[in-house]
């Protein structure tokens, strides 16, 4: 196996000439199939099992309250209110997942939507769209790079640099970004219609059954790769379970938003950036890098990976995303408001992040676990407002869930830790 | 075998922290397919030394010579573009990811897509186990958080010789294991060698050593005392030779050496 020297950086050169691997790849029975399942449970692996059950049960809870709670206007709302919040709370996966905080995600929003707003006002001197958001994008990053240099470079704990520029960009948006007002106006159609434009029904359709091609052909290929390289993988039942499953939610999402407005602009929006960043996290070298420097960044280092430029890249996502929710904030209301630093999107976006299932201390979550935890936060508040509740219980729901979904964290992490063999 | 060419050689290596004379005119010689056990009491030089072969300290003086040829070791990247590598006691691997991800944490493999191609690094780290004989590592594709300190042992060792490595450095690979693990764990080193590789141990259990070495070489005071072929010595000789080794006055040292390392 180190006869051949020739080529340092693969393993195995010889081998992977080989036409036929040693063994035959193949499909797990379904027996083989529910046996890992339930290996894995076991062993503390229960990935998004408690976030979908607690759904089910939020669901089940209001939808008897209320009848209303899953018609298709107040569905089309909850995608609206919760966008911001999950866009927001990508970006803090991947902070979270290098084990650091970002506490000055609403002001970084605010910065965002702030700047788009002030920079299309039509007060002689507006620039396009485009443009607008590009510098908006450009002035997070710096802030994410600032974020990551006082990190990674100078060691300064996340949480303290955070909360320092939080107060910081506070100011700055109440002061010279708002330029004297606290409130500014959008008109720009561009601006408006992210949060406010519907596709027609029949895009609507096209734009989902897409989608659910392209997620089958995603897991179709994947498979194949793997039976090609002589190895087994998931049964027929689970690949054909998970297309179902995704053909029922996506096409059930646009049959339910077609009854009411149609699908919202805003919906296809989030779903690009929560599948793009999911490829970024779990396809990528730079992903992979990411979950290593959240596992043990010592590990990290000596594998010859810049532990620091990663940390930099991560916070930086986190601010670009923090922006995209302010400017979703801001196209919603039509406005941009020196209020949104001290909105509750800081804490319902962390808050999201970690409902989902990432873990705080690093190296474990996924991104779709920031629109689950958001759909457990929206539809908590959606639920609440359609029965009339004040928001003092809607804040004290959202703790209590807050509280149990790090607890089902701390506790499944002790069985992973344990379940090691000797 | 003696008259093979060695893989590695280091002569005169000398290596000072300070006022502190580390290691003094150090030789180490390692073939390949042997074990190379590197013995010495505490603050005898050997992470020193290790640490200078894998490019961790740059050297005051001496020199290496890799299969016969002058060598120059001044950073990490030297060293594993020869081919050598170290696996060290804290094994540094990242509990959060699989057995195939820890194994090419750094030199992933992706497609022409720019992707990660996970299946085929799958294989590659199964073939790699199976080569060395691994079997009682269940998946590849299980997290390290779920391996016990043996397995934990054999990932690394395998992540280290996976990369056309010819010579690897195990510094204290059984110190935390039990007696089943510690079996496993030499036995995989005795495979190594059998391969071709040249394996360096350091071990405080000449017990453990004397079971899989084939020579010794014995560190004292930052020096080297000798080296000893496993069938013309015996583990009193060894601590002996640990403990009251005949070191010669280094040069410029006012304090002798015994009072500064002691």
């Amino acid at each position: 196996m180190t006869a051949s020297a020739t080529d340092t950086g693969s393993p195995a050169e010889e081998s992977s000439r080989a036409p036929q691997p040693e063994q035959a790849g193949r499909r797990m029975t379904m027996a083989e199939g529910v046996t890992q399942w339930r290996s894995s449970v076991a062993s503390g692996d229960i990935g998004s099992l408690p976030v979908v059950l607690g759904l089910a049960a939020i669901t089940i809870i209001f939808q008897a309250q209320n009848s209303n709670f899953l018609s298709a206007q107040n569905i089309t709302n909850l995608i609206l209110q919760l966008a911001s919040i999950a866009l927001i709370s990508t970006g803090i996966v991947f902070v979270l997942l290098i084990g650091e905080i970002d506490l000055s995600v609403a002001a970084t929003a605010g910065v965002g939507a702030m700047l788009i707003a002030r920079l299309v006002a039509e007060d002689g001197n507006e620039i396009p769209w485009l443009i607008a958001l590009a510098a908006a994008a450009v002035a997070a990053a710096v802030i994410g790079l600032t974020h990551g240099y006082f990190v990674a470079k100078l060691g300064v704990p996340s949480l303290i640099v955070t909360l320092a520029t939080f107060f910081v960009l506070r100011g700055l948006v109440q002061g010279p970004i708002a330029g004297g007002t606290g409130l500014i106006r959008i008109t720009d159609p561009a601006i408006v219609g992210v949060a406010n434009e519907f596709l027609s029904p029949a895009l609507g359709w096209v734009i989902g059954i897409a989608a659910v091609v392209a997620y089958a052909a995603v897991l179709v290929i994947d498979d194949r790769a793997t039976i090609r390289q002589g190895l087994v993988t998931q049964s027929t039942f689970s690949l054909a379970g998970k297309i179902v499953m995704m053909a029922v939610l996506l096409l059930g999402l646009v049959a339910i938003t077609n009854a009411d407005r149609g699908l919202p602009l805003l919906a296809v929006i989030l779903g690009l950036f929560v599948v793009g960043w999911t490829v970024v996290a779990e396809r990528t070298r730079f992903g992979r890098h990411v979950y290593a420097v959240g596992g043990n960044a010592e590990a990290a280092r000596r594998a010859g990976i810049d532990v620091d430029r990663i940390k930099m890249a991560c916070f930086v996502i986190g601010a670009v995303m923090a922006a995209v929710g302010g400017l979703v904030v801001a196209s919603r209301l039509r406005s941009a408001d020196n209020a949104i630093p001290v909105s509750n999107l800081l804490l319902n976006s962390i808050a999201a992040a970690v409902i989902g299932g990432c873990s705080l201390f690093g190296g474990r979550g996924r991104v779709v676990n920031a629109l689950q935890g958001a759909l457990v936060i929206g539809a908590v508040e959606s639920g609440m407002g359609l029965l009339g509740w004040p928001s003092d219980r809607k804040f004290m729901v959202t703790g209590v869930i807050l509280l149990l979904a790090v607890t089902i964290d701390t506790v499944t992490r002790r069985a992973r830790q344990t379940s090691g063999r000797g | 075998m003696s008259t093979a060419t060695p893989l590695l050689e280091a002569q005169g290596i000398s290596k000072r922290f300070g006022s502190v004379q580390a290691l003094y005119q150090v030789d180490l010689t390692l073939y390949a397919g042997e074990v190379l056990g590197l013995v010495g009491d505490n603050g005898a030089g050997k992470s020193t030394l290790i640490k200078s072969i894998s490019g961790n300290h740059r050297i005051d003086d001496g020199q290496f010579f890799f299969e016969g040829a002058p060598a120059t070791i001044n950073d990490p990247k030297d060293a594993a573009r020869l081919g050598i590598e170290v696996v060290y006691q804290d094994l540094a691997l990242c509990d959060n990811l699989t057995v195939t991800q820890n194994m090419f944490l750094g030199r992933e493999e992706t497609g022409r897509t720019g992707f990660l191609t996970e299946s085929l690094m799958r294989r590659k780290a199964a073939e790699t186990m199976r080569s060395l004989a691994v079997t009682t590592l269940g998946s590849v594709d299980l997290n390290v958080a779920r391996l016990s300190g043996g397995q934990r042992q054999s990932v690394a060792v395998a992540k280290a010789v996976m990369w056309n490595s010819k010579a690897v450095i195990l510094d204290e690979p059984t110190a935390a294991l039990g007696v089943a693990q510690t079996r496993q764990v030499l036995d995989l080193v005795r495979r190594l060698a059998d391969q071709g590789l040249g394996v360096v141990i350091i071990s405080h259990n000449l017990h453990d050593l004397f079971e899989v070495a084939d020579r010794f070489l014995v560190l004292r005071l930052g020096q080297s005392i000798g080296t000893y072929r496993r069938e013309d010595t015996s583990q009193q000789e060894i601590v002996e030779a640990i403990t009251a080794g005949a070191i010669s006055a280094v040069p410029g040292q006012e304090t002798s050496l015994s009072e500064v390392l002691a």
